[in-house]
């Protein structure tokens, strides 16, 4: 697998969480996805993006652009050095949540990407990688 | 004041969603919704989100609570326009938006607000069949 290009943004408030949103547009069209394809990717990268302002206290994102053989992906890369989540597993429940939210934005992102990984140290952190192939 | 306007036609407020909202500019949408109900005594809320590429779970809770709101209020809210793209994604995502009443663009969703509030008792009906033989 090749990694074609890469950028990082920080994703601190809600305007960074719309800036997050335009780029991954821009990396998914240039990708060439379907619209459907471009509307999954934006919609998980503006959930994670969300929980990475609100309960994270603001990280950043790494934007890869993949290819492997035909097929071109793009990865995404949220990192938080925040409270992190003490049980990923309830974390990852629909409807579960710790704050005013539905408890959609983790398991909705997973659903809506091809590969989604998450991983947290209590007190030092949270970082979410998800990726969508064409 | 939101920066999105709200439009009065007749008794309906009628708001179409043109920028890439942040959560902020969701809620004031929604606050300032909830005021021109009660001030312009409207009967119903067309929300146009035609122009919007995504609707996350934020927005879908802002339409949800903003139908039930207006429901509180007396009032009948129908979201329009929305892209088959955002729908696949939207049930995907987990949201079914079920409280919220929808129509394919401005005319039906306008024909859709006069038949529910010239008609409030078949409507009662279609919301539950069961209704009239309850009471």
């Amino acid at each position: 697998m090749l990694v074609e290009s890469t950028d990082t943004m920080p994703v601190r408030n809600s305007d960074d969480v719309v800036r997050v949103r335009q780029a991954v547009r821009a990396r998914a069209v240039a990708a060439g996805f379907s619209l459907v394809d471009q509307t999954k990717i934006i919609t998980a990268a503006s959930e994670i993006a969300r929980n990475t302002v609100d309960y994270g206290g603001g990280g950043t994102l790494l934007i890869e652009t993949l290819r492997e053989g035909a097929r071109r992906g793009v990865r995404l890369t949220f990192a938080d050095n925040g409270p992190g989540i003490a049980d990923l597993a309830l974390a990852m429940t629909d409807g579960h949540t710790t704050g005013n939210g539905l408890g959609l934005g983790l398991s909705g992102a997973k659903r809506l990407s091809n590969e989604f990984a998450i991983t947290s140290t209590p007190g030092q952190g949270t970082k979410v990688t998800l990726a969508r192939w064409k | 004041m939101s920066e999105i306007p709200i439009m009065r036609i007749g008794d309906c407020l009628l708001v179409s969603i043109q920028v890439d909202m942040h959560d902020r500019l969701a809620m004031a949408l929604q606050d300032d919704l909830t005021q021109r109900i009660v001030a312009d005594r409207a009967r119903g809320v067309m929300i146009d989100i035609s122009a919007l590429e995504i609707v996350d779970s934020f927005i879908g809770r802002m339409l949800n609570n903003i139908a039930a709101m207006s429901r509180v209020l007396d009032a009948v809210t129908v979201v329009v326009g929305m892209r088959p793209a955002v729908a696949i994604t939207l049930v995907e995502l987990g949201m079914s938006l079920s409280g919220v009443r929808t129509a394919l663009n401005v005319d039906k969703g306008l024909a859709a607000i006069r038949s529910i509030v010239d008609n409030p008792e078949d409507e009662d009906a279609r919301q539950d069949p069961d209704a009239r033989r309850k009471y």
